[in-house]
């Protein structure tokens, strides 16, 4: 499971975008609701492309968005 | 809960209703001596062969009803496409399903090659079938919730 490897600042960045909610988030994104919240609670690292275009949203580079945590 | 969360829940409990009660209707319709019956197997015929369009017609039903009930308690509409968090989910519950249905098979088989009687056979495979569908099922409810 890609749990607690990638974090991400989304639930941050949304309220710094006009307090952005999950929904418009998910339809700029192109993906569900269910999925951002999936993601804002680390329980779904998501695939390269959607974290591109989640970055993007935000007008952010992905390491702005994601971090990964190596843990070795 | 989540729309796909309720949709999920939903599908268990009809799965199990509809296999329960279809079962006992079955079962008390069946000519005396057919279930056991070592060289008659139409009773097992008929029993898959209407399971599969009843639970079809049954669960596209729910599903309306749903849909129409949780539109009216909760305004939401379910999304109108599946993404790839859906999608990944919906693969590894059937991975799950799979592997299920598949030891259910071979187990059924072994009726077949020792003095157990036959119908045990039809008897493993359609519980078995019946129990892949709901693992996958309540997989899939385990993976909304936990994450994958």
């Amino acid at each position: 499971m890609g749990k607690d490897a990638i974090s991400n600042h989304i639930r941050n960045l949304r309220f710094q975008h006009n307090e952005m909610t999950q929904q418009q988030l998910a339809d700029k994104a192109g993906v569900t609701r269910q999925t951002i919240v999936a993601i804002e609670k680390g329980n779904y690292s998501p695939s390269l492309e959607l974290a591109f275009r989640i970055a993007r949203v935000f007008g952010k580079s992905i390491e702005e968005v994601f971090q990964y945590e190596d843990k070795q | 809960m989540s729309y796909q969360e309720k949709k999920i829940f939903v599908s268990i409990i009809s799965s199990l209703l509809i296999f329960t009660l279809y079962t006992f209707y079955a079962i008390q319709n069946a000519e005396e001596g057919s279930i056991t019956s070592d060289t008659d197997f139409r009773f097992w015929g008929s029993f898959l062969l209407v399971l599969l369009p009843v639970s079809i017609v049954a669960k596209v039903i729910i599903h309306i009803v749903f849909v129409i009930i949780n539109k009216m308690a909760t305004n939401e509409d379910g999304p109108s496409f599946e993404d790839e968090f859906d999608k990944i989910i919906e693969l590894k519950a059937d991975r799950i399903s799979l592997y299920v249905f598949f030891f259910g098979f071979i187990l059924s088989m072994v009726p077949l090659v020792t003095d157990l009687p036959t119908y045990l056979t039809f008897l493993l495979l359609i519980f078995f079938g019946f129990l892949s569908d709901l693992l996958g099922r309540i997989a899939q409810f385990y993976f909304y919730r936990k994450g994958v």
